[in-house]
C-alpha cells in the first residue's frame, strides 16, 4: 500500500472509530448492518473475487452459521460467541460437502448450482428440517453476548463488537492476499488450465476457497444471530446472495478496500432514501447496468502486488 | 537414458482418431522437435503427455513412472513443464506473480501459516520470490517483473511463459510452438535461449511450424501425419524423406 492509500486507511479507520459517539441508536444500527454485510462480503471475495468462483449461494453458508449459533445456544445454552469457531466450522464443512461435486463447474453452471443450493438451504429451514429449526417462525430467545463478563445489548456497544471483527477480517485477509495460498486463488481466476499447468492443485484451493469463505460467512452468522437474538429463514432469501454478490463485483472482485466501499454503498444508500424504498430495486438494476458497461473492473479493481 | 517414452498412444475425440498408435522415445539431454502439417495431432499429443487428455490406448512413462492417470498438477510435479500454443499467462497478474505460479508446488504453507506470517512462510516467500526472479533474469524480463503480462509485447509473453514453465524446476520442457507469432529477430534470440536451457540440463520437447529453427535446434525429428507417425531421425534424413516431402508439399501426381 502506498502511503497515501495508508494515510486514507487510517482516516476512515479513525473516523468509524468515533461515529457511534456522534450518531443515534437507529445510524449505528445501520452501520452495524453495513459491517455485518461487509463481513459477509469479503468472506464471498475469497470465493468470488479472488479465486473466480461464481457463488450465489453464499446465504446459505451464512444461515448455516447463524442457525448452528442459535440452536447451540438456545437449546444448550452455550455462550452464543462461544459457538463462534464451530459455526465457522459447520458452514465450512458443509460448503465442502456440497462443493466437492460441483466445483468443476465453470461459470454460469456452477452458479446455478449455487443458487439451487441456497434455495435448498432455506427452504429446508422453512420446514424445520430435524425438527431443530423451528420451522418459518425461526428461533427466538438467542442470549445475548458477553465478553469478558459485560454483556453487550446496545446498537453501540454490538457496533465495536461487529466492527472488531471486521478489522481482523481485513488484517487477516490482507495477510492471506500476500501469500502463497492468496496467489493461488488468484492463478485460478485468472487460468485454471495454466494453474494446473504450473503445478498448482485447482481442485484443492477451488474447494479451500469455498470452505473458508463459507466458514468466514457462518461466523458472521453467529454475529447475526447474537445481534437479532431471533433468526428466521427470510433473513436467508436469494435476495442477499445476490446482494452480496453485487457488492463484490461492484466493488472491483478481489479487492478489499473496493469491497467495503461497495458493502457502504448498497447497503447504506438505500438508508439515506428511504422514502423511495419502492425504488431501490430499479436504483440497484440501473447501477449495476451502468457499471457493467462503463467500468466492469468495478470500482476499485484489484492490482498485482509486486 | 530414455526420460520419457510414448507407446503406441491413440486418443479419439468421438469419430475422429486424432492420435493413432503413436510410439517414441525422448533421451535425456536433447532436443527433440514434433512437427508435421495442421492438424497432425502435435499438440494432442502434448495434452496427453501432460494429463490434460486421458489416452484411449497406449502408455506413458517419464524416467520409468507411469504417467496415465495421473492430474495434470501432479505430472509437472514430477519434473515435466510446459507451455502453451496460444499463450496461456495470467494476464492480470504481474510478470514476476506469473513466475511465482511456477515455484508454488515446491513450497509449503496454507491458510494459518499465512494468516499468522510465520518466519518460516516469510523466508519461503522471499526465497521463491529469489529463483522466481532468476528465471525471468535468465529468459530476459528482470526489467519487467512488475508488469501485468497483459501488457508485455507478444515475444515477451512467450519468453514469460517459458519462464514460469523453468520455475517448476523440471527435467523436460516441453514447448508447443515457442517461435509461433515471432519475426526473425526474437525467433534468432529464441533458438539461443533453447540452447542455453539445454545447457541447464533440461531436455526439451518441442512443437514447431519454424522449420529453420527446427533444422538448427533439434538433435531428432519425429513427423506426424493424420494423426499417426510417419518418420522419425535426425534432421538431415528426415527432410529427405519422401513421406515426409509428400506431406508437407503433397504427393507429385496431385500437383
Amino acid at each position: 500500500m502506498s502511503r497515501a492509500q495508508l494515510a486514507f486507511a487510517g482516516l476512515a479507520a479513525a473516523l468509524l472509530a468515533v461515529a457511534p459517539l456522534f450518531l443515534n441508536a437507529y445510524q449505528v444500527d445501520v452501520l452495524n448492518s453495513i459491517g455485518l454485510y461487509a463481513l459477509l462480503a469479503l468472506s464471498l471475495n475469497l470465493i468470488l473475487g479472488e479465486a473466480g468462483l461464481f457463488n450465489m449461494g453464499h446465504a446459505a453458508f451464512y444461515a448455516m452459521g447463524a442457525y448452528t449459533a442459535a440452536i447451540l445456544n438456545s437449546r444448550y445454552q452455550i455462550p452464543i460467541l462461544w459457538t463462534l469457531p464451530l459455526s465457522g466450522a459447520v458452514a465450512g464443512a458443509f460448503a465442502l460437502l456440497v462443493a466437492r461435486p460441483v466445483v468443476h463447474l465453470r461459470g454460469d453452471y456452477l452458479l446455478i448450482v449455487t443458487i439451487g443450493v441456497g434455495e435448498i438451504v432455506r427452504i429446508a429451514l422453512v420446514n424445520d428440517v430435524f425438527g431443530i429449526t423451528g420451522g418459518a417462525n425461526g428461533i427466538f430467545g438467542i442470549g445475548r453476548p458477553k465478553l469478558f463478563g459485560f454483556t453487550i445489548r446496545q446498537p453501540q456497544e454490538f457496533f465495536y463488537l461487529i466492527w472488531g471483527f471486521v478489522a481482523l477480517t481485513i488484517f487477516l485477509f490482507l495477510r492471506l492476499k500476500r501469500s502463497r495460498f492468496g496467489r493461488a486463488l488468484n492463478y485460478l481466476r485468472e487460468d485454471v488450465v495454466a494453474a494446473e499447468g504450473s503445478g498448482i492443485d485447482t481442485d484443492y484451493y477451488k474447494l479451500a476457497a469455498f470452505g473458508l469463505g463459507a466458514a468466514w460467512a457462518g461466523m458472521a452468522g453467529t454475529l447475526f444471530a447474537a445481534k437479532m437474538t431471533i433468526i428466521s429463514p427470510e433473513s436467508f432469501s436469494f435476495w442477499e446472495s445476490v446482494v452480496l454478490f453485487m457488492i463484490v463485483i461492484l466493488g472491483g472482485a478481489g479487492n478489499i478496500a473496493g469491497v467495503l466501499l461497495a458493502a457502504f454503498l448498497v447497503v447504506g444508500l438505500p438508508e439515506l432514501f428511504r422514502e423511495l424504498a419502492g425504488a431501490r430495486m430499479l436504483v440497484f438494476g440501473l447501477v449495476m447496468m451502468v457499471m457493467m458497461v462503463v467500468r466492469p473492473q468495478g470500482l476499485l479493481p484489484a492490482r498485482g502486488r509486486f | 537414458m530414455t526420460l520419457l517414452s510414448l507407446q503406441n498412444l491413440t486418443k479419439r475425440f468421438g469419430g475422429l482418431t486424432a492420435v493413432k498408435d503413436v510410439s517414441f522415445a525422448v533421451e535425456a539431454g536433447s532436443v527433440v522437435g514434433l512437427i508435421g502439417p495442421n492438424g497432425a495431432g502435435k499438440t494432442t499429443v502434448f495434452n496427453l503427455i501432460t494429463g490434460n487428455y486421458r489416452p484411449d490406448h497406449g502408455q506413458i512413462a517419464f524416467s520409468g513412472t507411469p504417467l496415465n492417470g495421473l492430474r495434470t498438477h501432479r505430472i509437472i510435479m514430477l519434473g515435466i513443464a510446459r507451455t502453451f500454443q496460444n499463450i496461456r499467462l495470467f494476464q492480470q497478474l504481474t510478470a514476476l506473480e506469473n513466475v511465482l505460479a511456477g515455484c508454488h508446488y515446491r513450497m509449503r504453507g496454507g491458510i494459518l501459516s499465512a494468516m499468522l506470517r510465520l518466519p518460516s512462510q516469510r523466508r519461503a516467500e522471499e526465497a521463491a520470490v529469489e529463483r522466481a526472479m532468476r528465471e525471468l533474469e535468465f529468459v530476459g524480463l528482470r526489467e519487467q517483473a512488475p508488469t501485468a503480462a497483459k501488457n508485455l509485447p507478444y515475444g515477451d509473453q512467450r519468453r514469460l511463459e517459458i519462464a514460469r514453465a523453468l520455475a517448476t524446476q523440471p527435467r523436460l520442457l516441453i514447448l508447443d510452438e515457442p517461435a509461433g507469432g515471432m519475426n526473425e529477430q526474437e525467433t534468432e534470440a529464441l533458438i539461443g535461449l533453447i540452447g542455453r536451457i539445454r545447457a541447464r540440463g533440461i531436455t526439451i520437447l518441442l512443437i514447431e511450424h519454424d522449420m529453420r529453427l527446427v533444422m538448427r535446434a533439434c538433435e531428432k525429428l519425429i513427423v506426424l501425419e493424420y494423426g499417426g507417425k510417419i518418420a522419425e531421425g535426425p534432421p538431415e534424413q528426415v527432410r529427405l524423406d519422401p513421406k515426409v516431402i509428400e506431406a508437407y508439399l503433397g504427393a507429385e501426381d496431385e500437383v
